[in-house]
């Protein structure tokens, strides 16, 4: 049974990406075990161009923090405004409402090094 | 205002902003006089007064008075809280503390006139050479990660002299450190490379081996190290360390574990930092004032903090503060100086033969502890240990679902300050139990039925476990919301 | 001994149950040839005689009448009430409060003094206290490079900080690395402070005393609008927070980053310390502010509570990348700052501040009618300030201390090579003087030079 949904791409990191809207986001798996989110702390700007597995930001629970890293290579063209006021989106939502940045990619077929929902399902189980 | 009763005597008090009633006074000044404003420009003065409390003398006592009565401490019960070492603090050293001739004086008067205070000073670092090996101290450090920043910058200054400052960067610390290590590495410019403990619960030389280059500026270790083991190979490491060109920090938190039995100087470590307000029983005052002094080897003596305390020929004392290759300062004038006396009483008072027996003690009542609770909570490595003691709710967790959290939460409605929990980091459900040598036979043992009691409460009810505490004042507090909320100042209502 | 509560029997009763012959075998652990050789067996002392030796010591330190001394280190009139709710075992012997069920005293009274100096700053946070004043600068001028997320490594330091603080800066940032420390120079009349203008662009901070080490009132306006324009941070160190009862807060002058010594208010001055570092910032840098911050909250049983908070900033979550090594630190001392501070209230503290001055003042004006007695420098002062005497400073001194007072500090103890200074005593006042003092000592000092004519 695979509660991570199929239309996306996975980090081993636990950061999803969505090939249809280009935005990315946190892991059900992630945010499980941070617990209640506080804050997402952002250290890039829109428009800075990132690596895949360059640190973009923290995301930060009461007792913990963990590096974010990009899923994939591209562009910075939006972050989610709303987790300022609203950070438990993240924990509500983590797929939807909870997304982090939206990264417009470089390459054609970026994702190629990511997982899909089975594999990220396996990878998470290892990890468990 | 009306005033809520919470249970017999204890009075929920509100901010003291919201006790303030305008008019009302509790300070004790001459009369009021008109300011003499010459040369002063209007711009430079402030237009609106603070928004502080105006209440009278005794408003402001009772509102303290009972605020306190929501504290745990020592005083009123066992604290045996891992790591931080919450023994009594002897009362005759406060008193001592206390004396006006040590408080009332100016930190820049003539040396002349500080004879009394510069010979304490002076005494208490040749006590503390004494007992770790040293061959100097300096007291100025603030605090425990103050004395680390201090140690490690006496290790910088050492290899910049040797003109490889730009090369020997390489801090290792392993897995079972403080946090402030790491924190302490980087404030000094260096950068930390963690190493892994050995199956036992000892660093092993092997994990010292790869990283012996020119790169290695020094190993940080604390022991007996944070599962109350002691580092039975560290002599050996630091021979390693040395030849490799680098130096050996010892983290000193656990000092009281080995205080008389061992000295570090002896095991080639160069520096280490003291924590008075464990080792020396100085209050920890609901988080500080402490004071963290720093020891090290001749070859770093020459890099120590100024002032340093001199005693000429004369048997009078005096303050050196030019010193060519000195890092400099870490703290404006002495130190924490109140606390440094009380360190100072308690080492006097106990002298060297005292000092050992509260060493074992304190061992002693950490290993009974140990062997009463060893088959109620799993002991995380099964070596012997020394001051300290690291459960884990491995099992627990896997039978019951109760987590240490709410094991400690539960001790409160019985009395007990929780241990430690969740640290060392890498014993999963961490609960570690310094009983410290003050507590007596009737307290560990009551201790000990409570934790036991909790345990078989897990496994026949545990909701109650889980949504303790009970019987504290207030209930568990919503951390999410105290962190996503933000209010950290109290503001007058909106009206 | 009477710390170790254990008889014979019971000592022997546990080691039966631990298993082991003696104490000795407690420490096999420790491999023998890492042992102490020769442990030191020396006995202690009776109470008695420890008493007696150490308040022999207290007493060969020399007791002064008056003190007319600051220099980082003001004296205040501390009420005994202060030291009587700080003593109390329920705060003075309780550790940092991880467990809030049982500390909400401690977390609650952090609460307040962390709104009493965000009040005293004019600035929208303060954390619960830093070791000391001077140290507080140094983690400021840090917090500032990390806002910059380390594009601008430069910072501008007044010289007209304290002496031992700059030395204190000096070695906080030289141990980090990669920043470089410009010195700001006092103008040789006025004593405030010079700033270069324009302020570049890789300036991530300036910092000024307020007043400065001569007792001067640096123009804290000023400097904060140079900072800003430059988009720099301005550090406030506030040499005396009683000052603020009468003069404008650190963040009403446009200030970023406030902090201070607290130790006069908390009655801890005597021997330098314990200090206490306050510092306050505004709003948009909380996350990057070291040390512990209380928050308010609600407990699962809809009660107001408090808690430590926002710790991931701290060492023990975030390690190596946290924002400082500190952890807590002197959480008694604020204590007293906070009750200290609720007995003063706002008109106590604007009395205070006035007493301090106008006593200052006296002491100046009667001093300057000596001839041959000058200013050493000309800016604003609040109750601190640097006169140059004709002749034999130390002579002056001297006599002062025979009759009880402690005169000023010599600025030549600072600074030897700087000839200005070779006969330049820095004077203070506070509420602790009295008018009588004051004219006693001008009497004294007028003598002093008419007899050496």
């Amino acid at each position: 049974m695979s509660e991570y949904p199929n239309n996306l791409r996975y980090s081993r990191t636990h950061e999803w990406f969505d090939p249809e809207t280009n935005r990315m986001g946190i892991s059900s798996f992630a945010v499980g075990h941070l617990g209640d989110v506080v804050e997402v702390d952002l250290s890039v700007d829109e428009g800075d161009v990132v690596d895949a597995g360059d640190e973009v930001g923290t995301i930060e629970s009461v007792k913990t923090a963990s590096p974010i890293y990009a899923p994939i290579s591209g562009k910075i063209v939006a972050f989610n405004e709303d987790l300022a006021d609203a950070p438990e989106l993240v924990n509500d939502a983590p797929y939807t409402d909870g997304w982090i940045l939206e990264i417009e990619p470089t390459g054609a077929d970026d994702t190629s090094d990511l997982l899909d929902a089975t594999l990220y399902s396996d990878h998470c189980a290892s990890e468990e | 205002m009306t005033t809520q009763i919470h249970s017999g005597l204890l009075h929920r008090e509100p901010p003291i902003f919201e006790l303030s009633s305008p008019g009302r006074t509790g300070h004790a000044l001459p009369p009021s006089e008109a300011l003499d404003a010459e040369d002063l420009p209007q711009a430079f003065l402030r237009r609106q007064a603070p928004l502080l409390p105006e209440l009278s003398e005794v408003e402001v006592v009772r509102h303290f008075v009972r605020l306190s009565q929501w504290n745990h401490c020592i005083e009123a019960g066992m604290y045996p809280l891992g790591s931080c070492t919450m023994k009594y603090n002897p009362k005759i050293n406060d008193a001592m503390s206390a004396l006006a001739g040590f408080t009332a004086v100016h930190p820049l008067q003539e040396d002349e006139h500080l004879q009394g205070s510069l010979e304490l000073l002076f005494q208490l670092e040749g006590l503390l050479c004494r007992v770790s090996g040293f061959h100097s101290v300096t007291l100025q450090p603030s605090a425990g990660a103050n004395g680390e920043f201090t140690g490690l910058a006496l290790i910088k200054k050492a290899i910049d002299v040797r003109g490889e400052g730009a090369r020997r960067r390489k801090v290792l610390i392993p897995d079972t450190a403080h946090g402030t290590n790491p924190a302490s590495v980087v404030l000094n410019g260096f950068e930390p490379v963690p190493i892994v403990t050995g199956p036992e619960g000892v660093l092993l030389p092997d994990a010292v081996r790869p990283h012996l280059n020119d790169e290695l500026a020094a190993i940080m270790v604390t022991n007996p190290n944070t599962l109350g083991i002691f580092e039975s190979h560290l002599k050996e490491i630091a021979g390693l360390v040395h030849g490799a060109g680098g130096y050996v920090y010892m983290d000193g938190a656990n000092f009281n574990a080995i205080m008389g039995k061992v000295r570090p100087a002896d095991l080639g470590v160069d520096t280490m930092h003291f924590n008075l307000h464990k080792t020396f029983s100085t209050p920890h005052g609901g988080g500080g004032p402490g004071a963290g002094p720093v020891g090290c080897t001749a070859e770093l003596a020459p890099y120590l903090p100024v002032p340093r305390v001199l005693r000429t020929n004369e048997g009078r004392y005096r303050l050196i503060t030019e010193q060519p290759n000195t890092i400099g300062r870490v703290h404006p004038f002495f130190g924490n100086f109140a606390i440094l006396v009380r360190a100072f009483t308690y080492m006097l008072e106990n002298g060297g033969a005292g000092l050992s027996r509260v060493t074992e003690m304190a061992v002693l009542n950490a290993n009974y502890v140990r062997s009463l609770l060893k088959d109620t909570l799993a002991v995380s490595v099964d070596v012997d240990t020394l001051h300290e003691v690291v459960f884990t709710d491995r099992d627990l967790k896997k039978e019951t679902h109760v987590s240490t959290m709410d094991v400690a939460k539960r001790l409160l409605d019985f009395g007990f300050h929780p241990p430690t929990v969740y640290f060392p980091l890498i014993v999963p459900g961490a609960f570690m139990v310094e009983p410290t040598e003050t507590e007596s036979r009737v307290e560990l043992e009551n201790f000990v039925e409570t934790v036991k009691a909790i345990v078989q409460e897990a496994r026949t009810d545990p909701d109650k476990v889980t949504s303790a505490p009970h019987r504290t004042g207030v209930g568990r507090l919503d951390e999410t919301t105290a962190a996503r909320k933000r209010i950290l100042r109290w503001t007058p209502a909106q009206p | 001994m009477r710390y170790l509560p254990h008889s014979p029997q019971d000592i022997q009763h546990m080691l039966e149950t631990i298993g082991v012959a003696d104490v000795e075998t407690l420490f096999r652990s420790i491999p023998r040839d890492q042992r102490t050789e020769h442990p030191d067996d020396s006995p202690g002392l009776p109470e008695c005689q420890l008493r007696r030796y150490v308040e022999g010591l207290a007493a060969r330190n020399k007791h002064f009448c008056v003190t007319l001394a600051s220099a980082g280190a003001p004296f205040h009139a501390v009420p005994k009430a202060v030291d009587t709710i700080v003593s109390r075992s329920e705060f003075q012997t309780a550790y940092t409060p991880y467990q809030p069920e049982v500390s909400q005293g401690t977390l609650q009274a952090v609460f307040e003094f962390q709104t009493i100096v965000s009040e005293l700053m004019g600035l929208d946070v303060a954390n619960a206290s830093m070791y000391d004043g001077a140290s507080a600068v140094g983690e400021a001028l840090l917090l500032a490079l990390r806002a910059h997320k380390g594009k601008r490594s430069v910072v501008w330091v007044s010289e007209g900080l304290h002496p031992h603080a700059r030395t204190v800066i000096d070695t906080m940032l030289h141990a980090f690395g990669d920043v470089t420390v410009r010195w700001l120079p006092l103008d040789e009349h006025t004593g405030a402070t010079v700033l270069p203008a324009p302020v570049p662009a890789d300036v991530a901070a300036i910092a000024v005393g307020y007043p400065n080490f001569l007792g001067v009132i640096e123009d804290v306006a000023a400097v904060a609008a140079a900072a800003r324009a430059a988009g720099a941070l301005s550090v406030v160190s506030v040499t005396d927070p009683s000052h603020l009862g009468i003069l404008a807060s650190p963040g009403a002058l446009g200030a970023d980053i406030a902090v201070g010594e607290g130790m006069g208010l908390a009655g801890t001055a005597g021997m330098g310390g314990p200090g206490l570092g306050l510092m306050a910032v505004r709003d948009e840098y909380v996350k990057q502010m070291p040390g512990r911050i209380v928050g308010q909250t609600v407990d699962n049983r809809g009660n107001t509570g408090y808690v430590l908070t926002l710790a991931t900033r701290e060492q023990h979550i975030r390690r190596e990348k946290a924002t400082s090594n500190i952890c807590s630190n002197q959480a008694l001392v604020a204590l007293a700052f906070n009750v200290h501070l609720s007995l003063l209230g706002p008109s106590g503290l604007r009395d205070m501040a006035t007493l301090s001055r106008n006593r200052a003042m006296e002491l100046r004006r009667g001093l300057l009618e000596i001839p041959g007695v000058r200013p050493l420098v000309t800016g604003p002062v609040m109750n601190e300030f640097a006169l140059v005497f004709p002749r034999d400073a130390a002579g002056l001194r001297a006599r002062m201390a025979d009759n009880g007072i402690l005169f000023g500090v010599p600025l030549a103890r600072f600074c030897p090579e700087r000839p200005a200074w070779r006969e330049a005593i820095l004077l203070a006042a506070t509420e602790t003087a009295c008018r009588d003092d004051i004219a006693h000592t001008i009497l004294l000092a007028k003598d002093f030079y008419r007899e050496g004519k």
